[in-house]
């Protein structure tokens, strides 16, 4: 009975793309899917749609226009909005109130379309990558209260809610972030906000050799100065940082420090200290320029307009340096965020040995990659994420119990899944 | 024992005991398996105590692969297994079954590494919560997340019912601290899910296991980031005139854009009694008492305990004291970390619950626990993380009187209702356990909870691990008309159920 009646709304299923702005229509979409067994792709806002692996899809269910703030209560520490929501739209109502995303979404308009396009919530939870604040809050997926969404069943899910603590059943919110859209469409996101620091500023040191650099960002992480950012672009980098207190165009590592003003001078200054930094080694970046700075490196900025492709690494951060020497040949640049932990290496050419080499050498350091930008010609056969055997197979599982026809983004994420 | 349902017992396992004892013993060294009613005794509850039932077996493996084998030897024979790490849970998420293997991890209890480069420590799941912290204090490092059983509970049992603390809002639950795990799956299989690196690939199953309640697989091994300790600690003892000022006041500290550490709320009942116990010079004629702790560097702590002294100021403080030594701001603490003993000076027995409400919601939830304490007649107590929204009412009653735990249950039962009703949660960091399963409904329709089944269907298809936990029997939830039953059948019949 209940489903005969949702059948007879208005939706015209002989169009190709829906863009639904209830959740009853999406609901209605996914139900038909469901039923004929059409593969559906989930769209937003197109910032990041060309991550993932080709796949076939018959129809494309677009949540641009399902968006919305719902709820937004700055003293609980909370937004509740529709997945289609832009980021920007979020933020600017953040703003207001002195809050933030604290976990930085990237922007990767500047690296597909080279103009700014940050995206929806939705397809940034579905992602569920992290900007330069990782290693101090956490990632988008632990910023996720909660959410409700429609499964493969067309069936509309919950799980979280709106209060940070809540162990109520299993954390579903965990296996949502980052599953690209094949598990189920999120409807509606619970997301934790956080105030804006006082005030924030950068250290940066002038330095080309990533040793060195890892040995800063290592003493940095491990101090009790509390930095919420550190970055390492090498020479060919350094050039793109055109700012009043920036002294030099080369290699530079950049440490972040946030929180009360005399709190951030006295930690800056407690931190050159700490690495031994001679005046003319170091420069200190204004809360006006560090916001520049952060941004640009969020934005992945230096790739702008890059033809290269683009590997997104993720290794412990004692891998990183030997990751870099064994990865690194003439014809590629890379920088290091995440206080070392993550590597964005761009490739002018890649092929399948360069692609399992990169695989067996981050395995080997216990890491992982994604291909975030990847030339046509090769991104058919190539590898876009990484699993092991075993997961794969326990993938496959979870794949099938929040989408038993495999309608969402079949293929997106790995073959069969 | 009141009159919990649990998964109907298996005569045909409950007869092959004995063989059950002699094959696992062929698995594992047969010293590691306890089948006397005297071994298993120690075994028959955790830390919810109001509810004992002996298991069939105990087994105490290990190694991983006695794990594994132990496991698929169970799944291929339809033997439910229940894992049990310290037993310190206090929603009854180890309790085990008449029929069951009891899975209890003690022998995994050391340290296996401690990586300062990546500032992780790589640990088997029977060390204690503190043990970690112990690990690394003397390199000015910690563990953050910091249950009040820190002392005795395992870093394993937080994974699986991801505790929290007192300082979770700044440093989040044990979710937020766990960079990997090494798990065994009911058929056997040994995986590990994250590492020492920050994210991992494919579907987030670290983040799925973590809180699952023991129920999705057994956890080996744990890897926990590591903080470096701040460089100062300072705490203010605030009272208020009423609730609702020290609500107001926390609301604004938070709007303010300061984050504490930590940040707790007593009634004047806890106030009190903890006081009487510990001597520690709370301020006795405050309806409410507030401690809120900030860390970092001096001049931020300055800042921000400035800032909360004003804002307290503002919302009619009547009493206002900040640690001048870190001794006497351990003397702040020593009150509210002796709530539970203080509570056991009032009354023979006390049900300390766990819900989670919205920060602007405390005096309204006050307000109603109190209404509810004379409608059933006990006496109650209340603890409040106000910095995460964690409530801790602490229901005194007489364990020894049946009809006193079914008015305790029940009184507890209407609270976190309560809870769900003002937009929090069943649960904030003790887990649904036996305890809450059947208030699952109250957060959840049916399509939610059949979707978690349906999870833990594809990992464990006989439901043998920790089965009764979590979930509710589902004709219970059909009876007060919040499942759809149609026909006498509920939807997904194919789901087995208990």
């Amino acid at each position: 009975m209940e489903e005969k009646q949702n059948f007879q709304t208005s939706l015209d299923f002989s169009q190709n793309i829906f863009k639904p702005s209830t959740r009853e229509e999406i609901v209605e979409v996914v139900k038909n899917c469901y039923k004929k067994g059409i593969p559906l792709e989930i769209s937003g806002l197109q910032s990041k749609n060309k991550i993932g692996r080709n796949f076939q899809a018959e129809k494309t269910l677009d949540l641009s226009n399902y968006k919305g703030i719902i709820d937004y209560k700055p003293e609980e520490l909370y937004i509740k909005v529709k997945a289609g929501t832009p980021i920007i739209e979020i933020e600017e109502v953040l703003e207001k109130n002195n809050q933030q995303l604290a976990f930085e979404p990237n922007d990767f308009g500047f690296l597909f379309s080279g103009e700014s396009n940050s995206g929806s919530i939705g397809g940034v939870v579905a992602c569920n990558f992290a900007g330069s604040r990782r290693f101090k809050v956490g990632s988008v997926r632990d910023h996720l209260l909660g959410f409700q969404g429609v499964n493969g069943k067309g069936e509309t899910i919950k799980s979280g809610g709106t209060v940070v603590k809540n162990v109520t059943g299993y954390d579903l919110c965990k296996i949502l972030s980052g599953s690209f859209g094949t598990l189920t469409v999120l409807t509606e996101i619970s997301i934790k906000v956080l105030p804006k620091p006082e005030t924030s500023k950068t250290l940066i040191i002038k330095n080309p050799h990533v040793k060195k650099a890892l040995d800063y960002l290592g003493q940095s992480l491990s101090s009790s100065t509390d930095p919420s950012g550190g970055v390492f672009y090498p020479d060919y980098f350094g050039k793109n940082f055109i700012l009043n207190d920036l002294t030099h165009d080369g290699g530079l590592t950049g440490i972040r420090i946030e929180g009360p003003m005399n709190s951030v001078d006295q930690r800056i200054d407690r931190l050159s200290k700490e690495l031994a930094l001679i005046d003319n080694e170091f420069s200190v970046l204004d809360s006006v320029q560090t916001k520049i700075f952060w941004n640009k490196t969020k934005n992945l900025e230096v790739f702008k307009n890059s033809k290269s492709n683009l590997i997104r690494i993720v290794v412990p951060i004692s891998e990183t340096l030997q990751v870099i020497q064994k990865l690194k040949k003439d014809d590629l640049n890379y920088f290091i965020d995440w206080g070392g932990s993550l590597i964005w290496m761009a490739y002018d050419h890649l092929n399948s040995k360069i692609l399992s080499e990169i695989k067996e050498i981050t395995k080997n350091h216990q890491g992982y990659y994604t291909l975030i930008k990847i030339e046509d010609d090769f991104k058919a056969s190539a590898d876009i994420f990484t699993i092991d055997p075993i997961k794969y197979k326990i993938s496959e599982k979870i794949k099938k119990s929040f989408d038993p026809k495999r309608i969402f983004n079949p293929g997106k994420m790995y073959t069969g899944i | 024992m009141s009159s919990l349902q649990m998964p109907k017992v298996d005569s045909s396992i409950l007869s092959k005991k004995d063989k059950i004892v002699s094959d696992i013993g062929k698995i594992i060294n047969p010293k590691n398996v306890l089948s006397h009613p005297d071994e298993l005794r120690p075994f028959e509850t955790d830390g919810l105590t109001a509810y004992r039932q002996m298991p069939l077996v105990v087994v105490m493996p290990e190694t991983v692969e006695e794990v594994s084998n132990v496991l698929r030897y169970c799944n291929d024979n339809k033997v439910k297994v229940v894992p049990r790490g310290a037993g310190t849970g206090l929603s009854g998420g180890s309790l085990p079954l008449e029929d069951c293997v009891l899975m209890a991890m003690g022998k995994f209890n050391k340290i296996l590494e401690i990586d300062y480069d990546n500032r992780c420590v790589v640990t088997q799941p029977c060390v204690t919560n503190l043990a970690i912290t112990h690990a690394v204090q003397d390199k000015g490092f910690y563990y953050a997340p910091d249950p009040s059983s820190q002392i005795a509970c395992s870093i394993g049992g937080n994974v699986a019912e991801n505790s929290g603390g007192v300082h979770s809002l700044k440093y989040g639950a044990t979710t937020n601290n766990l960079l990997g795990i090494e798990v065994v799956l009911m058929d056997g299989t040994i995986t590990k899910f994250g590492g020492k690196a920050m994210d991992s690939e494919g579907y987030d199953f670290l983040g799925l296991m973590t809180g699952s309640e023991g129920l999705l697989g057994v956890i080996t091994e744990v890897t926990v980031k590591i903080l470096k300790s701040p460089e100062i600690v300072k705490a203010a003892l605030i009272g208020f005139p009423t609730i609702e000022d020290a609500g107001n006041c926390v609301a604004e500290i938070i709007a303010e854009g300061c984050i504490p550490a930590g940040m707790e709320i007593m009634d004047k009942a806890l106030t009190k009694a903890t006081n009487d116990y510990s001597k520690a010079g709370y301020p006795t004629d405050a309806e409410a008492m507030m401690i809120v702790e900030f860390d970092g560097t001096e001049h931020e702590v300055e800042a921000y305990i400035n800032k909360a002294k004003q804002i307290a100021e503002k919302n009619n403080s009547s009493s206002l004291k900040v640690s001048k030594s870190n001794e006497e701001r351990l003397k702040f603490w020593a009150g509210r970390k002796a709530a539970f003993p203080a509570c056991g000076v009032l009354a023979p027995d006390y049900m300390c619950m766990d819900g989670s409400i919205p920060r602007g919601k405390l005096a309204e939830v006050l307000r109603e626990i109190t209404r509810l304490s004379k409608k059933y007649d006990l006496p109650v107590a209340n603890a409040f993380h106000a910095g995460d929204g964690n409530l801790h009412p602490l229901i005194m009653f007489d364990a020894n009187d049946k009809e006193s735990l079914k008015k305790c249950e029940e009184f507890g039962a209407d609270i976190l209702k309560y809870c769900v009703k003002v937009g929090g949660a069943l649960t904030g960091e003790h887990g649904v356990g036996i305890e809450k399963r059947e208030l699952m409904c109250e957060a959840f329709n049916d399509k939610d909870i059949q979707q978690q089944l349906t999870i833990k269907v594809a990992l464990d298809p006989n439901s043998l691990l920790n089965p009764g936990k979590v979930y509710p029997i589902l004709r219970k939830c059909a009876e007060e008309g919040r499942v759809h039953v149609h026909g006498g059948k509920t939807k997904f019949p194919d789901i087995p159920r208990f």
